[in-house]
């Protein structure tokens, strides 16, 4: 560690990967719903529990950002952390708030927790991934404040590389857009409007510049390919994202509510979105090509590579399948989208979470530069079960979502196939899907013991700690 | 190839290209904005439908089902069940809503399973005029069919 308030992020990233592994357990349970309708209901009755699985994969997504900023931040600007003390209480408030937030959507229904934490008075739940009750949103907006804060003396007290001001831009916009999340008028066209400036321009937007700074951070540190090269290449990505990405948003205006001419504009933008996706590819594969050292954590290369390509195939491939207007017509909110979903969010976010915890958690940990080769070996299996299982998820649902969109759209209204009919029919598919979320599982445990192997160090600085 | 094309060009085109969309796409809201009157139907935004509004949200009901297709697949769309189910009818409408959430849990070993949400008479009247009132947004005829 080059500066000792950079240990910090190890908390945040401790909680993130606790987060990850109750998430999955929860879309296990969500899985099983699909086919077994009445599994553990009335005690976890699907809505919360899906409730439960997205809004943890969100909390500990941010979990991941934030240990991700205190981690390189720091090193990047050639300082201390302004403040230890307070990313140690962010920390605290941060957690607490998410495990009250989650209890509460399991402990009580969801009505009697809009009640309790008084909705009425300022309503904002109740909106897919936004269900959190006021208060905790207050709550992230108070942390999030504290965090840039913090991030941002760092970096002005210290050297500005394109690297964290990019991410702080990133950051700054990911609390900006969130703001829309207290916007939710009566009228649900525009509810639904400004809804998709938290969630696209999340994802497809100011998460993207969170990512690249991220993957270029790692890069420069694993391969040692000169910082002007990585730095151009991540003005690029970051450029095509936002170009297409912004009115990109467009795609989620075709059957809302908004004007026709959407579907002109959001089809060609979005069209375009994969290309940043693209490009993160081609850069993390150049770069590994021309490092210049070979870096001991093989195993975050691995990540590295595996983010861009893995990004590139959920959010950049799987994205477009689905964004024509024509397509999306036939397809918007069917099991397309959730196997869409669910490869972007592991390939892009997910991942890149990953890659910077599998990079910097020897060094936090004490061990060096690099976990033991044993550990990188069952770390590196855990990368491959879970990859591998998370592309027969996407695949499943996509043959669940064809076959849906066939029995239950194409066909006109005498012939077509109810909604509960159709699911009837896939339920083949959502057994497959459910077998490879075992494997995820089975990946994610694997993932998890790399931390326990062969704590012997390879590298000759080794700490205790 | 490295002096043609050069770092600080790349960022021009990153601080130039993202401030022409932001500006492009804060354009095409204020448009969106202006002319949604037309499309959402808002005179007819009454209390009523402004409650029901609020009791979707306080009970989840995005949770399983989807609204004008967005929200989750594990439920009927419902952002034309005024059609599907009440054939347009106001009257026929309330009158199947009431009996369906009073109907809940099915009870229907191994059928996914909707909760039973203790809604009064008024309430789920008000959460009729809601779904009545989204039906009637023009959102470029999606779905394709009745089935949604």
């Amino acid at each position: 560690m080059k500066f000792e308030s950079q240990a910090v992020a190890k908390p945040y990233f401790v909680f993130a990967l606790l987060l990850f592994a109750l998430q999955i357990v929860f879309g296990l349970i969500i899985g099983l719903q699909y086919v077994v309708g009445d599994f553990l209901f009335p005690y976890i009755p699907f809505n919360a529990a899906r409730m439960v699985h997205t809004n943890l994969l969100i909390v500990w997504l941010l979990f991941g950002f934030m240990g991700a900023a205190y981690y390189l931040v720091p090193e990047e600007a050639g300082v201390e952390l302004y403040s230890v003390k307070l990313a140690k209480i962010l920390f605290w408030v941060f957690a607490a708030a998410g495990v009250l937030t989650v209890a509460g959507y399991l402990l009580v229904p969801y009505a009697k927790l809009a009640a309790f934490t008084k909705n009425e008075w300022f309503p904002t739940m109740g909106r897919e991934f936004l269900e959190q009750p006021t208060i905790a949103k207050v709550g992230i907006v108070v942390v999030a404040l504290g965090f840039l804060f913090n991030i941002g003396m760092t970096i002005l007290q210290g050297r500005k590389t394109v690297i964290n001001t990019v991410l702080i831009t990133g950051l700054l916009g990911l609390a900006l857009m969130f703001l829309f999340s207290f916007y939710n008028p009566e009228n649900l066209a525009l509810d639904k409007y400004f809804w998709w400036w938290v969630v696209h321009l999340w994802v497809e937007g100011v998460w993207e510049l969170i990512m690249g700074s991220i993957l270029a951070f790692v890069l420069i540190k694993t391969t040692g390919v000169d910082r002007e090269v990585i730095e151009k290449w991540l003005y690029v990505i970051i450029a095509m994202a936002l170009i297409t990405g912004i009115i990109g948003t467009g795609h989620h205006y075709y059957w809302i509510g908004p004007k026709p001419y959407w579907l002109w504009l959001g089809s060609f933008f979005s069209a375009l979105e994969p290309i940043p996706f693209f490009a993160m590819t081609v850069f993390a594969f150049n770069m590994v090509f021309k490092r210049r050292r070979n870096h001991p954590n093989r195993a975050a290369l691995l990540w590295a590579m595996g983010t861009g390509v893995m990004a590139f195939l959920g959010a950049g491939v799987w994205g477009f399948l689905h964004t024509l207007a024509p397509v999306n017509y036939l397809t918007h909110g069917s099991q397309i989208t959730a196997a869409h979903g669910h490869m972007a969010f592991y390939g892009a976010y997910a991942m890149i979470n990953l890659t910077i915890i599998s990079y910097a958690m020897p060094v936090l940990r004490g061990q060096g530069e690099a976990a033991s080769p044993k550990a990188q070996v069952v770390e590196m299996w855990g990368f491959w079960l879970m990859t591998v299982s998370m592309v027969f998820i996407t695949l499943f649902l996509t043959g669940a979502g064809i076959l849906q969109v066939w029995l239950q759209r194409l066909p006109d209204a005498s012939n077509a196939l109810s909604f509960m009919d159709t699911m009837d029919q896939l339920a083949v598919f959502f057994w497959m899907r459910e077998i490879a979320g075992v494997g995820f599982f089975i990946g994610l445990l694997c993932y998890f013991s790399s931390f326990f192997v062969g704590a012997k160090s390879t590298s000759t600085v080794a700490f205790n700690g | 190839m490295a002096e043609v094309f050069t770092k600080t060009a790349a960022r021009n085109i990153y601080i130039g290209g993202s401030v022409f969309f932001i500006l492009f796409f804060l354009g095409l809201t204020f448009e969106t904005v202006r002319s949604m009157p037309t499309r959402d139907h808002r005179e007819n935004l009454t209390e009523s439908v402004a409650r029901g509004k609020l009791l979707w949200e306080e009970n989840n009901c995005i949770g399983c089902h989807s609204l004008m297709g967005e929200g989750a697949y594990f439920a009927p769309e419902l952002g034309n069940v005024f059609q599907r189910r009440g054939m347009a009818n106001e009257q026929a409408f309330k009158g199947f809503l009431k009996g369906w959430m009073d109907a809940q849990p099915l009870n229907v070993p191994g059928r996914r399973a909707m909760p039973q949400f203790n809604l009064n008479a008024d309430e789920v009247n008000d959460l009729a005029d809601f779904l009545i009132w989204t039906s009637n947004i023009d959102n470029n005829n999606w779905p394709p069919n009745i089935e949604g």
